[in-house]
């Protein structure tokens, strides 16, 4: 991530200093700064009810059910994830509520399975092959439901919003399996670096 | 009727989900409020962990933006894409996707009051936005929520679905709405 960050902040400055937008840029720094900000205060609210109703579905017993069901498919996406594992009834949970265009609740669910599965990670700093794989799938955003575009659609004058529901499906849902092809392949040629043992 | 549907599956889902976990909880004898609580005080936590990585990526895509990188990088790319079948004017919009959900949203809503929400090109819009998700926006918010830097392969694969999903956005568009 490191060098993808440098590289956008100096492409930037670069390309700013030829187009003469150094203005627009030093601007946009100040925008963004206050507007990562704001995004993440305002999730706090969402996060907290919803971080406070997966508690109950967890205490309950309801994770765990779903992690049960879903387990055909898991244990081969998560080998890593131990059979039952409240962590993979969050990862099911999370990708059938975005899926249903549910984005709200889908990220603070999310967040519950990445810290379930923080707590199997030996080096917390980095990236394990079932937080890689429930990412890439994650982020192939298979859609049931896409209710932002869908809205955008009605609110432009479409006359049939609902027709680019089939093409979403089946798009997002080849998108995923791309995503697990392409996750399972290079995780193969990214090896956890192991740092010394003074690093908890 | 398959917009009502989907109307009512959107309006439906949270206030089911919520009813199905309080009531099993109720039936199970939980102590309710206490446990809502306790997860809920995570809230604040997970909030205020992510806003260093989310500054930290807003301000560079945003600087990138800003700067008219993806002018340039839009004349690069369109040779090939105009090849795929791709309009000229999609390009942004590919390009933002998984950098700006916001900004994709925006362009889109652009394009659709520009050539009107019943044309082809508008169509092919929303399949491209709903056809990929903001990863760069996924990857730092869950990645930063658990203090992980290092992303490994995350990214690239994140990226590659993205490509997948615009190409076959592209061609599904082509063949359906044209």
């Amino acid at each position: 991530m490191g060098y993808i960050w440098v590289f956008l902040i100096v492409v930037s400055i670069i390309v700013a200093i030829i187009n003469g937008r150094i203005q627009e840029v030093t601007q946009a720094i100040i925008d963004n700064a206050k507007l990562g900000v704001e995004i993440s205060i305002s999730l706090i609210g969402i996060m907290a009810f919803w971080l406070g109703i997966v508690k109950l579905a967890e205490k309950s017993g309801i994770i765990k059910f779903i992690a049960k069901l879903v387990e055909p498919i898991t244990n081969w996406l998560f080998p890593e994830i131990p059979k039952g594992h409240s962590a993979l009834g969050n990862i099911a949970m999370n990708i059938s509520a975005n899926a249903l265009g549910v984005t709200n609740a889908a990220t603070p669910i999310g967040i519950k399975a990445m810290q379930e599965m923080q707590t199997l990670n030996k080096q917390k700093d980095t990236a394990t092959n079932s937080m890689a794989t429930f990412l890439a799938i994650n982020t192939a955003g298979f859609q049931i439901v896409p209710a932002s575009v869908i809205a955008i659609l009605v609110a432009t004058g479409s006359k049939n919003p609902s027709e680019i529901v089939g093409p979403t499906i089946l798009i997002t849902l080849f998108g995923t399996i791309i995503a697990i092809i392409a996750v399972k392949i290079l995780q193969n040629f990214f090896p956890v670096k192991s740092v010394g043992e003074e690093n908890d | 009727m398959i917009k009502e549907f989907l109307n009512c599956i959107s309006l439906y889902t949270i206030p089911v989900i919520l009813l199905v976990i309080l009531i099993y909880a109720l039936f199970k004898k939980v102590s309710i409020y206490e446990t809502f609580v306790s997860g809920a005080k995570e809230g604040f936590k997970v909030g205020v962990m992510i806003i260093p990585y989310l500054v930290a990526i807003l301000v560079a895509i945003g600087m990138f933006r800003a700067s008219g990188a993806i002018d340039i990088l839009t004349a690069l790319l369109a040779p090939i894409l105009n090849k795929i079948g791709m309009p000229a004017e999609l390009l942004p919009l590919a390009i933002i996707r998984p950098l700006s959900g916001s900004g994709a949203l925006g362009i889109m809503a652009e394009i659709a009051s520009e050539h009107g929400a019943n044309s082809f090109i508008a169509k092919m819009a929303a399949v491209m936005v709903g056809c990929s998700e903001t990863t760069f926006y996924v990857l730092t918010v869950y990645f930063g929520s658990v203090g992980i830097t290092k992303f490994r392969h995350a990214l690239w694969a994140g990226l590659i679905a993205d490509i997948a999903g615009i190409l076959a956005a592209v061609t599904i568009s082509n063949i359906i709405f044209i």
